[in-house]
């Protein structure tokens, strides 16, 4: 599989990313940079975390704007899995790829520690190889990760079996006051996925978890 | 053609110069300086620039030796080799004036200026930390700095995406008004890139790369070179706007700029911008340099070449390049969006010329301007302070000895000083670049090389209280400790950075604590083959109620030559045998014990044997490398009780210890006396004797002094028997709710 990982001037987590990515068996990786238009040769689309263009007005606001981003919603329009982890999850839904927001968390501040996921669903590119109700232990590292949607949405994403992820009962719990306890999303067609715990810094034993690694070896098609 | 005010003394003493630094400007020049030239004297040779007060005894200090590349002063930061090809750069600078009057821009310009140090040698940063000292918790403004001074660090290093891996956070009342936010920054660079801060070959361009230039910062060099006081309230325009988005571009266009081959030198604009740049990479080169000011792309009109040439603003680069690759210099700017302006030429005249609307405004030998050329430098008077005899009377006699030793170590736990710092910490971004093999918390730090087996441990430490009681054994502990932090976590200690906060050195018992103390580290760096990198000394920390402690802060580096040496503080597996390497001597002057119990800060400090302390490090090391330590804890703040118990609440629940073991001492002195050289480790059973083995090789004793337990208790022999709740809430709630 090619897999593009975009790269926003503000990026920060690209290269722990692709380090990832270039580990994981038939993944081949390349960086995209924000200005390219171009994507014809990738099969799958990672944005990753970071403050894409300074994020001073509103994570991700500006990020939509960039010309690498209609080529993403193109081929996400296409059914080409896109993931978007942190900021990219930020990006996913300015960018009106996901539903629902993400405000600043519940605190007021930045946070940066593991937390406990709860799997809820495993139909999807990027938990195939994960069972129902697994629990994963990976950091996560934000400012605006507070999910929040209408009713309406909430209903709709429930009822399509769309949340992935929920923050777990250990570790302290849900850390930023989404609502459910969302984690990480899906969009109704099921191949794009806004996550805001960061499964690419739980890929090595010696950080501590390799839980995220799953997820990418689901999305390689590997067992 | 600009005008400027005509130049007299009383200018030029406005400008904070001297009467006898006035008239040898008159001497150098041969004239009356200009009224910019008087603003790039100003600056250059305030204490910030040009070291004068301190530099002469910076110089005892060991800058060479060991593995060091590049020595202190010859470069932004000193370059320290690791092997594999790779050095590593890091350094620590103080940004407590602007903080203290803007916590948030003041903590965030703090980070900004010490990445670039580090970057524009061409090493890219991979970890920070940061030393903060406020005054008391109690008091509303000392939780309103350090609330902001955290969401400066931590949005500046958030965004750039450079974990914040470590530091400390200290409380005491002497740095009320003043605190101390100390930032440090470490980078790797493949040797052959590592850059150097020169201009050379007269006729290359020198380009201004980064933002634009505006007023904020102006006299920001010179500000930090005075007291704060009352009116420092009205000098918010001294501190510079920090802009996280675009450091974060200049880092990486200045990392790609580094790889190539013409690229002459880079300097970072930090302290007096333009001025402080341009004159020392030219003074470097043997070389000047020729500026067109108007070229200068700004942020508001109407600025004069006063201004430009001493403003402040941040994420500004000033590079010099063989001639005849502007076009590919260019490139890599406009690809990240950034400014780059030809401003000039590097001439061979030796002189800082500046032009504004044609007219030379400035005409000085660089030379005369920096630091190891011109700027003065000065013995200044030393007096032992006379605070000192009183201050170390400790009337044993008179100290009650505690009813109940569960409370104390409750509150102990609980005292901002020793309790967990996990609301500080939680705010920094510090597992991104998936390096971070121990992140905020442990003994010291421990970041991987990828790529390499290695991994580096770093730690910061400065106890102002123990350096204030005895300024000269404060400084030998204050590296030997930070050594034993590191040597805990598994690195071996390789060299340091300071950075050494003290009063204004005018007043003699001010600079002889400074004397004291800088001799005391050196001592011990001697010993220790920890050479000094470079640093930043900042004085003048004093508020309306008096100087700061003296706080020397040591950021001291260890390597690891096998990262799954990395070794944490928690307690692993219930038999496990808790052992002290070294020996266990508590004493209960200048304790946090004695001023949160007793509320005294008194007494002759834990006395240092140095080679001792290298023996204990050497065999805690040496086990460690051979795989049998679980755990190890440097045994510090709050004495043995509070080491045990913090390696009890941050292990899997249920984990406990229970200590048995004599001491000719006092009971408070047995549970929280503080000591320097020993290290408490836990290991298994079976690996005792192997651990005797190591100490008898280096002639150093060990005791068991009891077992981890999987009682979810801890029992210290008739003294302590409390459950880990209590000492866990104590030791991890505290902050949290104080700060709510």
């Amino acid at each position: 599989m090619k897999i593009a990982v975009i790269v926003f001037p503000g990026s920060n987590c690209d290269h722990d990313a692709y380090s990832v990515l270039k580990g994981i068996r038939r993944m081949e990786v390349n960086f995209v940079w924000h200005k390219a238009t171009d994507l014809n040769r990738y099969e799958a689309i990672l944005i990753p975390g970071g403050f894409s263009y300074g994020d001073y007005l509103r994570a991700g606001s500006i990020a939509k704007f960039s010309p690498i981003m209609t080529s993403v919603i193109d081929k996400a329009k296409r059914g080409y899995p896109v993931l978007g982890i942190c900021n990219g999850f930020q990006v996913l839904v300015e960018s009106g790829l996901l539903p629902g927001a993400l405000i600043t968390n519940r605190n007021l501040k930045f946070l940066s520690r593991p937390v406990s996921l709860v799997t809820r669903t495993t139909d999807s590119v990027f938990t195939r190889n994960l069972n129902k109700g697994e629990k994963l232990v990976m950091p996560i590292a934000h400012r605006q990760g507070n999910f929040t949607a209408d009713e309406e949405t909430l209903k709709e994403i429930r009822d399509d079996d769309r949340i992935v992820f929920t923050y777990g009962s250990e570790l302290g719990g849900n850390p930023n006051g989404s609502v459910l306890n969302i984690a990480g999303i899906l969009n109704k067609e099921r191949n794009v996925l806004g996550m805001m715990p960061h499964p690419e810094r739980a890929a090595d034993p010696l950080l501590g978890s390799t839980d995220g690694l799953k997820i990418f070896e689901s999305l390689a098609g590997n067992s | 053609m600009e005008h400027y005010p005509k130049v007299t003394l009383s200018t030029a003493l406005e400008h904070g110069l001297s009467e006898v630094e006035y008239q040898r400007i008159r001497e150098i020049l041969g004239r009356d300086p200009s009224y910019v030239e008087l603003g790039i004297f100003s600056v250059m040779w305030s204490e910030h620039c040009s070291y004068k007060s301190s530099i002469k005894l910076l110089k005892t200090l060991p800058r060479e030796g060991g593995r060091l590349l590049v020595g202190a002063g010859e470069e932004n930061a000193g370059l320290v080799d690791i092997g594999d090809g790779l050095a590593v750069a890091f350094k620590i600078e103080s940004h407590n004036h602007p903080s203290a009057i803007e916590p948030y821009q003041g903590a965030a310009t703090g980070v900004g200026g010490i990445m670039r140090d580090i970057f524009t040698m061409g090493a890219r940063p991979i970890a920070s930390m940061d030393s903060l000292h406020f005054g008391s918790l109690d008091k509303g403004r000392n939780r309103f700095l350090l609330e902001h001074v955290v969401e400066g660090v931590a949005d500046y290093g958030n965004c750039l995406g450079i974990p914040t891996v470590g530091g400390e956070t200290i409380f005491e009342d002497s740095y009320e008004g003043n605190p101390l936010i100390n930032v440090f920054s470490l980078g790797v660079v493949k040797h052959e890139h590592a850059v150097s801060a020169v201009a050379k070959g007269p006729g290359n361009p020198v380009f201004i790369v980064g933002s634009k230039t505006g007023r904020d910062g102006i006299h920001g060099a010179t500000f930090a070179s005075v007291e704060l006081s009352e009116e420092s309230e009205s000098r918010k325009s001294n501190v510079q706007v920090g802009d996280p988005f675009t450091e974060k571009l200049l880092l990486e266009a200045s990392l790609e700029l580094c790889k190539k081959s013409w690229l002459i030198g880079m300097q970072d604009m930090g302290a007096a911008g333009i001025t402080c740049s341009s004159s020392e990479m030219s003074a470097k080169g043997h070389c000047g340099m020729t500026l067109n000011i108007d070229k200068v792309p700004r942020r508001e009109p109407g600025m004069n070449a006063y201004e430009l040439m001493l403003s402040e603003s941040q994420e500004r680069m000033l590079v010099v390049i063989l001639k005849g690759f502007e076009e590919e210099l260019q490139a890599i700017f406009n690809k990240w969006d950034l400014n780059c302006t030809r401003i000039g030429e590097v001439n061979d005249t030796g002189l800082l010329e500046v032009y504004e609307k044609g007219t030379l405004v400035s005409e000085i030998p660089a030379l005369e301007l920096v630091l190891g050329g011109g700027a003065p430098q000065y013995d200044l008077p030393a007096a032992e302070p006379v605070y000192l005899k009183a201050l170390n009377d400790l009337d044993m006699e008179a100290l009650p000895e505690p009813q109940d030793y569960n409370e104390v170590l409750v509150t102990l736990l609980k005292s901002p000083n020793i309790t967990n710092k996990h609301w500080v910490y939680s705010q920094y971004d510090s597992t991104v670049r998936t390096n971070t093999v121990q992140g905020p918390g442990g003994d010291a730090a421990v970041v991987r090389i990828k790529g390499t087996q290695k991994a580096l441990a770093m730690c910061t430490d400065g106890n102002g209280r123990y350096v204030y009681l005895n300024p000269r054994l404060g400084g030998q502990i204050a590296v030997a400790e930070a050594a034993r932090n590191v040597v805990c976590s598994g690195g071996d200690p390789i060299a340091i950075t300071n950075c050494l906060n003290f009063g204004n050195p005018n007043d003699p018992e001010v600079y002889w604590q400074f004397k004291e103390a800088v001799t005391g580290m050196a001592e011990v760096c001697r010993s220790l083959n920890t050479p000094v990198t470079g640093g930043n000394v900042s004085f003048y920390n004093e508020s309306p109620t008096g100087a700061v402690y003296p706080t020397p802060v040591v950021g001291m580096v260890g390597l690891l030559e096998d990262v799954t040496r990395s070794t944490t503080f928690e307690y692993k597996s219930p038999g496990d045998f808790i052992i002290v390497i070294g020996a266990l001597n508590g004493t209960l002057g200048g304790t946090e014990y004695l001023k949160v119990i007793h509320d005294q800060v008194q007494g002759n400090i834990s006395p240092l044997n140095i080679e001792f302390e290298m023996r204990v490090q050497e065999v805690c090391m040496e086990a460690i490398k051979k795989g049998i330590i679980r755990s190890a804890h440097d045994l510090s703040d709050g004495g043995l009780a509070v080491n045990v118990a913090e390696s009890i609440v941050a292990a899997r629940k249920g984990i406990g210890a229970k200590l048995d073991f004599a001491r000719k001492l006092r009971n408070d002195e047995l549970l929280f006396g503080e000591c320097q050289s020993a290290i408490i480790v836990s290991i298994a059973e079976d690996d005792l004797i192997n651990l005797v083995i190591i100490s008898q090789e280096f002639d150093v004793p060990t005791q068991t002094i009891g077992r981890v337990t999987d009682t979810g208790r801890l029992v210290i022999n008739e003294l302590i028997d409390i459950e880990r709740e209590p000492l866990e809430k104590a030791y991890y709630e505290t902050l949290k709710s104080r700060m709510a």
